[in-house]
This record gives C-alpha cells, structure tokens and sequence, in this order.
C-alpha cells in the first residue's frame, strides 16, 4: 500500500511563505479551484488556502527561538474528517492515501471541519464547498510530467528543501528514512488519527567535549599546560 | 464553536416536535389504559399532529439554511453506514411521516380495533403507527445528538450527558407544549401534561447542571505542545499565518466575552428550568388557561439560549493554532 505524505523540517523552514504562494497559485488554476479571495486589497483580506505557514516564538528572553511552523492537511490514516461526512463527498483515495473531497458532492454542512481536530480543512465561501490540501493530485499523478515534476507544488517552491514529499510506507522512502534518522513526529498524536505528515524537530548540533578529551589519560601529573620556557632553545641559537 | 442559528433552529424545533408526538402517544397510551378518563382526549391527536409537524418542518428548513448546497441535500442520506448526520436526514422524514399519518388516522376516526392482544389490549392502526412513531422519534433524539457526542476530541460534548439532555430538552417543551395546547383548547389534559413536562424539566435540570460542572472542570488533551510536537512551557504565536482572519476563526470561535457567556448561562437555567415550572405550578393552582401557553414560550426560548451556549460551551483542538483569538 501507498501512502503519500510530506515531511516539513522545522529546523530549516525559514518562514518565507514561499509554499503557502506556490499552492495557492497552482490549485485555484487547477482542479481544486478557483480558490477564491474576500476583498484582497482592502482592510480585512481573507479567502481559501490549503497550506499556511504560522510563526510561534518557543521560550522567554533571551532564551528563545523562531519556529516557522507550516500546516497543511496531514492526510491522516485514521481521518476523522471522512467518516462523518453524510454525502461521501469526503473520501480516501484507496491507492495512494490522498484525502480528497469530491466538490460535485459536497453539500457544504462543514461536518467534516468539525471532525479534524487541527482545522485543516476550510469552507471556500465563493463556491460553498469544503477545501483542503489535495497533495496536488492533479500534479502527483500528471504522467505527461517528467518524474522529477510529480511533486506537490509547494514541494518545489520550498528555497530551503524544508519539505520532503514521497511514501511513508515504503521503508527505503527518502520520507521514510528522514522520518526514521532525524526524529520525526505527529501532531496531536492523543487522537489516534495517525497523520501521514510528519514533522522533523528543531535540531542543535552541539559540539561534546569530556573532561578527559581534554586531559589526555596518560599524563600522570594531570598538567596540560605547556612547559614554561627554560634559557634559550635549540631555536634561538640555531640558523 | 460558533453557534450557528440554523442547528440552534434546527435541534430545539424537531426536539420540540418530538416531544409533542410523545405527549399525545402518552396520553393516548394512558387512555388506552383506563388511566385517563377524559372523553375529549381524542379531540387533541389531529391538531396536536399538525402542530408537531409543522415544529419539524420549521426545524427541517432551517437546516438547510446551514448547507451551502441545498439543492444537493439528498445527497446527505447516502452515508448512514458511517455518519450520524446522514442517519439524522434519514429518520427525520420517516419520523415526519409517521407523525403525518397517525395524525391522518385520528382526524378521519380510522382507530377501529384490528386485533385484541391477550383479551386486553385492543389494536388499531393508531396505537401501531404511534408505536412506530415513538421508536423514531427516540431514534431521532440519538441521531440527532450523536452527531455532537461522536466527535471525541470536542471533549465538552463527548459524553453520553448529550444524549441524554438532548432527550430530556425535547420531551420537556413537547410535553410543555402539549400542555399548552390542551389549555387552549380546553382539554382536561393540562395536568397531566404539565405534571411530565415538570418532571422532565427537572431531571433535566439535574443533567443539565451535572454536565455544566463536568465542562468547567474538564482537563482537555491537546494542548499547544501536542499541537506543534513542541515541548517547552512558554510558546506564543507571533502570526496564525494571514492577517484579515480564515474560515478557522470564523466557524470555530464564538466571538463572546466570558461574561456575556455567564449571562447566557444564567439565562437559559432561569428561563428553561425555574421561570416555567413556577408557571406551571401556578396555573395549577388557579386553573388558568394562559399560563401553560407562557410556560412554553418563556421555556423555548431558553431553550435557544440553552444551545447557543452548548455550541459556545465547546472548545476545539484546532484553537489552540489560532492563539490570538483565543
Ligand atoms: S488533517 Fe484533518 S482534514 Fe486532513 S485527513 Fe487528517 S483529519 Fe482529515
Ligand atoms: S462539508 Fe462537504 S465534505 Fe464536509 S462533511 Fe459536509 S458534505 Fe462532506
């Protein structure tokens, strides 16, 4: 079995919102559009998005740090959202995991908002139906692409690399090992939806040194200074 | 949650209404049993019908001012393996019709007995479509609920408590109602009704309140380190991520201060719970016409109050990414 996901590495995101761009600006163009805007240029923009990058700031002066913190639907294994969705308009696709909504279907009752417990799903006011996160699916699976191209578009934007796309379930996945090797993490894991999105933590290299790398073992009198220089060396008088 | 005017519309009208057709069933079934002897008992189940059906209809219609798509409503029925809402629009029609033909039955006198069960209880057409009707609409009352009570992470509601109040509101302002209507139309049957929809009313002060208590001291999950997979005691969000505000802070917070959700509160336990029943209790004593009819207006619009701060009440997981609202 496939399962699609992406893993966000927040020790690389840097905030940028390039991502957040790309995807608008491929799917309201694409099959999950238009993904419409409410008076963009005035006082109160607002309008649909699949993907939002949020800044958190982790501890108190001077001890503290950014986080960027990009969110998108997770894709869930176990999704909450689809069961209660009255019309099967929310649906997982069986093949590759993709949670998707048919917009034909939905009737807009937001049942399935409620039911994701980190609000990734948004209701487009212009069209009435339930959006999210589609994984570019209308990308992903675009054969006429050259393999290096079927990825999510924000995938591609990223200027840091921070995302990762690919199979979390095949084990030799460049997800899968990121995933393994650097720490990777669900959200709200005490709901038991599994997210197929994982998250990489901040991560500090930090340099280990112990007392007895800097004083060697073998030196019996526990000096490591240098010996204090004694009348003239062999240096001064030979050259 | 943001309480939306068309479930609050939607939940308190077809509680009401099933809660009414109960009252008659009761009333028909007391009779049946030689336990009420008033001849005019009769003379309430058609009118009371069409009053019932008319409560479920108002609720119906302002349900779809939820949806986006009304016109692709039926498309609703077809998740009932899995969705609670999908069973809700489903048995909400069903019940309807049963309301509509029994009803039917009584307004054309069609109660000839069918068959005689044990040499006791005679059968006609009435008692088996009110029997039907009853299991609907006590169908309805958890369909409708567990569309609240299924969704485990909305803690403040995933408690058998909802279904259990949202049975007891409904028959209270039906049985309410029904006493209302036999006032009006002077029937011998507003003590009867009144005297259930007191007890209803008070065992559903009872939950009521054992379920405010367990929501104030309710230790939620989530919590902002769970959220980001964070740990450290001190985060603060400096931007959710937009600036003029998203669907989520729009469908999920209510917008209210702390206070005028006290007033709220005390409103709905005044206006659902005490204000009625010392009506009722007084129009018992002097035998006024009027005051069951008051009892039901003053109790639903309670009643309206009482869900604007159920739905208000609910604090979901995805706030906590939204941390300059909340
Ligand atoms: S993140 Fe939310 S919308 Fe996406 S699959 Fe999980 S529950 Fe559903
Ligand atoms: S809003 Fe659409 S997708 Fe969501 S539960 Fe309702 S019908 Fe299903």
């Amino acid at each position: 079995m496939t399962q699609l996901a992406l893993v966000i590495d927040l020790n690389v995101c840097v905030g940028c919102h390039a991502c957040v761009t790309s995807c608008k600006e491929w799917n309201t163009s694409g099959w999950a559009g238009p993904m419409v805007d409410q008076h963009p240029y005035d006082n109160d923009p607002t309008g649909t998005f699949f993907n939002r990058v949020q800044t958190y700031e982790i501890g108190t002066f001077p001890n503290m740090e950014t986080v960027h913190f990009p969110k998108s639907c997770l894709h869930c294994e176990d999704p909450p959202c689809v069961p209660v969705c009255p019309t099967g308009a929310s649906y997982k696709r069986k093949d590759n995991g993709v949670v998707l909504v048919d917009y034909d279907k939905c009737i807009g009752c937001k049942y399935c908002s409620w039911a994701c417990p980190y609000g990734m799903r948004e209701l487009d006011e212009y069209q009435k139906v339930m959006k999210k996160c589609t994984l570019c699916i209308d990308r992903i699976s675009d054969e006429s692409k050259p393999e290096s191209e079927r990825k999510p578009a924000c995938v591609l934007a990223c200027p840091t690399s921070a995302r990762l796309f690919g199979d979390v379930h095949d084990s030799d996945s460049e997800v899968s090992v990121a995933i393994r090797e650097q720490g990777g993490y669900q959200l709200m894991p005490e709901w038991g939806t599994r997210p197929a999105n994982h998250y990489l933590p901040r991560r500090k290299t930090r340099l280990q040194l112990h007392k007895d790398e800097l004083e060697r073992v073998d030196n019996p009198l526990r000096e490591e200074s240098l010996p204090a220089a004694e009348g003239e060396t062999l240096d001064d008088i030979a050259f | 949650m943001h309480p939306a005017f068309s479930v609050i519309f939607l939940t308190t009208l077809i509680g009401a209404g099933q809660g009414l057709f109960l009252a008659l069933f009761t009333s028909q079934f007391y009779s049946l049993a030689n336990l009420l002897h008033s001849p005019q008992t009769a003379e309430l189940y058609a009118p009371g019908s069409l009053l019932a059906l008319l409560l479920l209809g108002a609720g119906l219609l302002a349900s779809f001012f939820h949806l986006g798509h009304p016109e692709r409503a039926w498309r609703s029925a077809t998740q009932w393996r899995t969705s609670w809402l999908s069973r809700e629009v489903i048995v909400l029609p069903a019940f309807m019709s049963m309301v509509m033909l029994y009803g039917i039955v009584h307004y054309f006198g069609w109660t000839q007995t069918l068959f005689v069960i044990s040499d006791a209880l005679p059968v006609d057409l009435s008692l088996i479509i009110g029997t039907l009707g009853t299991l609907l609409a006590f169908a309805l009352f958890i369909c409708t609920a567990m569309i609240y009570a299924s969704i485990k992470f909305l803690q403040e509601w995933h408690t058998p408590l909802t279904l259990i109040n949202y049975t007891l509101f409904g028959i209270a302002s039906g049985f309410m109602l029904a006493a209302a209507l036999s006032a009006w139309m002077n029937i011998e049957l507003v003590a009867f009704f009144g005297a259930w929809a007191v007890i209803a009313t008070l065992l559903a002060l009872l939950t009521r309140v054992i379920s405010l208590i367990r929501n104030q001291r309710i230790r939620h999950k989530s919590s902002i380190q769970t959220a980001l997979g964070i740990r450290h005691n001190h985060i603060k969000q400096s931007t959710m991520g937009f600036m003029g505000g998203s669907f989520n802070t729009r469908e999920f917070f209510h917008g209210r201060s702390d206070s005028a959700l006290k007033i709220i509160k005390y409103f709905f336990i005044l206006m659902v719970f005490v204000v009625p029943v010392a009506l009722i209790l007084v129009s018992y004593m002097i035998q006024s016409p009027h005051l069951p009819m008051l009892a039901f207006a003053i109790q639903f619009l309670g009643l309206i109050a009482e869900r604007y701060y159920f739905f208000a009440d609910a604090r979901h997981p995805q706030n906590l990414y939204y941390q300059n609202i909340a």
